[in-house]
């Protein structure tokens, strides 16, 4: 799943970069407030471990071996915000050292394995586990889940990052100029692997390392999962403000850089029509076919035609005329849409909160 | 013959596993040996080194045209061959993976990227598309110029300057001072791990079946954990006790000099005629 340079576009590659960003700088600063002058030794000889781990030839049923990423056993001893961090800095040594994986993709394979492996795991764990003992088989079942959750939600994203670049990056001749494969080969190609052979690697790793653990050194499970621990990175987090509207802006981000998977959808949204497209044969036979073969009126009707041009968007189709990429339009019409709604939500709260103690409230 | 299978398996894994570190270990070594030779780019500071090589690498990703990569993997061997990188280990280490790995990757896109068929397969009647196989052999070359960038640099710095240079590009100094203190401990746990899996090996005189196999693996793991985090308690006791208080410094002992200079000004404008037709 090491996605090799040259795969990607560079610009998918700088949005990855871009997605990456936060969480790196979140983990950074949340690891380096609990654990003070503990940071340094740990991340480094956690990384060293997660390294390590991904060498190990690990035997499954059927009498074949495969490697493990490791994300569900680290995440289960570390916590997701220090697996993201060990498991970058392991793949940036792999890239960097070892030529395993590239360097212009490194966020991406950081954004796919590390961060949205470590916080699918966290969370499969988490609702699996429960509240059950450390000692209990649900815990090594619920690490099992996470590991296999884990791995294939990366390898989904990595399925999809390949299959939009045939979409978008092409050059003068029609040839795809990176992966060129579309969705419908890409997530299938990448999934059948993942969903058996190295989610199995992933599975068996998780739930043998916490099964060990709970035998040996149950201690290692509860200092990552304890109360104390949690308690201290909540208050942290509820002083930040990122408690609890941190998710919410993490989910914002994602939905503005995944705004142009609107664009891989085929011809007009049912109602949507111009006046003009009632004069296009082509858009007249799509208005039929898509409403139940009833052929439109052959001129556009008086109304919609007179309406339509009360009021001209500044951005018409999601793209201001100045924008040449229809996707970067896409992410610039999300960043100020959302903008403009956060702007407004503001003003209301303020005007709410009287005009003064609303900057105080709000986090 | 079940009874020889099993045995060939738990010989194999174990065997793998070591094969893997050792490697690994390998791999270190030589890119040292190489790192001390006297060739062109191990004459260049690191911090010129990365700086010239990285726009190369992006470039190779960006540029439309096929002529363009295919100059810059040119440029990229004859770098190799002014810095005693042999065209051996070039093909060793990246070429032939590379091409493995991207290769079978590509292999069907002349089928099933759609586009003007150029020939179709005699019986099977397979047709090969222009488009397709102009897909494939981007994606090829593309990996192989990169790879074979990246490797040159690593191949020819010493690792502690890689690092240190790290911070041209304004890394926190926090991290490079991890990345440093991570490389270090690999070789730790990897020897560690070599360790465990060679006395388990010694230590075995019959025949362990594929779900004990598992156990063994999954427990070296859960034990190389304990080590690792009981590693990171001491390595810090160490640490403060040599008066480390969260504060990290690293020492600056980079000098550029003419030929850096020289170099600098070439490759840039190498990289920049590459951005230029390759657009």
């Amino acid at each position: 799943m090491h996605i090799p340079d040259g795969y990607l576009s560079p610009s998918t590659c700088a949005v990855l970069y871009g997605a990456a960003m936060p969480f790196w700088y979140v983990a950074f600063a949340r690891i380096k407030r609990l654990l003070h002058t503990r940071l340094v030794p740990l991340v480094a000889v956690s990384s060293a471990f997660c390294f390590v781990i991904m060498m190990f030839n690990v035997p499954l049923p059927g009498g074949t071996t495969g490697h493990a990423l490791g994300v569900g056993a680290a995440t289960v001893a570390l916590g997701p915000w220090a697996s993201m961090l060990s498991l970058s800095i392991a793949l940036l040594i792999q890239a960097v050292f070892f030529g395993d994986g590239g360097i212009t993709t490194l966020g991406a394979n950081c954004f796919n394995m590390a961060i949205v492996g470590s916080v699918v795991a966290h969370l499969v764990y988490r609702a699996v586990a429960g509240r059950s003992t450390l000692a209990s088989q649900r815990r090594a079942m619920a690490a099992a889940l996470a590991g296999y959750a884990a791995i294939n939600a990366s390898a989904l994203l990595a399925g999809c990052e390949l299959g939009i670049q045939p979409l978008f990056f092409k050059d003068a001749g029609g040839s795809p100029l990176y992966a060129p494969y579309p969705l419908h080969i890409a997530i299938p190609a990448m999934m059948i692997g993942h969903l058996t052979f190295a989610g199995l690697a992933e599975l068996v790793v998780s739930a043998g390392v916490v099964a060990y653990l709970q035998r040996s050194n149950p201690s290692l499970l509860s200092h990552s999962s304890s109360r104390e621990t949690d308690d201290a990175v909540a208050q942290s987090a509820h002083r930040a403000g990122w408690g609890r509207t941190g998710p919410l802006w993490v989910r914002l981000a994602l939905l503005m850089v995944l705004t142009p998977l609107g664009i891989l959808a085929a011809g007009t949204a049912w109602g949507e029509w111009s006046g003009r497209d009632f004069s296009s044969p082509e858009m007249r036979q799509t208005i039929a076919s898509a409403s139940s073969n009833v052929a439109p009126p052959l001129k556009p009707p008086e109304g919609l035609e007179r309406l339509s041009s009360i009021w001209s968007a500044p951005f018409p189709q999601y793209a201001p005329p100045f924008v040449r990429r229809p996707a970067f339009g896409y992410v610039m019409s999300a960043m100020f849409g959302s903008g403009i709604i956060l702007g407004a939500f503001r003003l209301i709260g303020w005007m709410l909160a009287g005009g003064n103690g609303a900057t105080k409230a709000s986090p | 013959m079940s009874g020889q299978s099993r045995s060939g398996q738990s010989r194999g894994v174990i065997e793998r596993s070591l094969a893997t570190f050792v490697d690994a270990l390998q791999h270190t070594f030589h890119a040292e040996e190489l790192a001390k030779k006297r060739g062109l780019l191990q004459r260049l500071d690191a911090r010129v080194k990365i700086v010239a090589i990285l726009p190369l690498i992006i470039i190779a990703a960006l540029a439309r045209q096929l002529t363009v990569i295919c100059a810059l993997f040119t440029f990229a061997v004859a770098i190799a061959l002014l810095s005693r990188v042999p065209p051996s280990t070039l093909a060793k280490r990246v070429w032939l993976p590379v091409l493995a790995f991207t290769g079978l990757i590509s292999l069907p896109a002349p089928f099933l990227t759609p586009g003007k068929v150029i020939y179709s397969l005699p019986l099977l009647g397979w047709t090969i598309t222009a488009q397709g196989l102009r897909s494939a052999i981007y994606l090829i070359m593309r990996a192989e110029t990169a790879a074979t960038f990246s490797i040159l640099v690593i191949l020819c710095t010493p690792w502690t300057n890689v690092l240190k240079a790290l911070r041209v590009f304004r890394f926190p100094t926090a991290l490079v001072v991890i990345v440093g203190m991570t490389y270090r401990y690999i070789f730790l746990l990897l020897q560690t791990a070599h360790d465990m899996f060679q006395s388990r090996k010694s230590r075995m005189v019959g025949q362990l079946d594929g779900r004990e196999l598992r156990r063994t693996a999954t427990a070296s793991a859960g034990v190389l954990m304990s080590k690792t985090l009981q590693l990171s308690e001491d390595v810090h006791l160490a640490m403060r006790s040599r008066g480390f208080r969260g504060e990290v410094y690293v020492l600056n002992e980079f000098q550029t000099g003419w030929f850096d200079w020289v170099m600098l000004p070439l490759f840039t404008g190498i990289a920049v005629l590459a951005f230029w037709f390759g657009r």
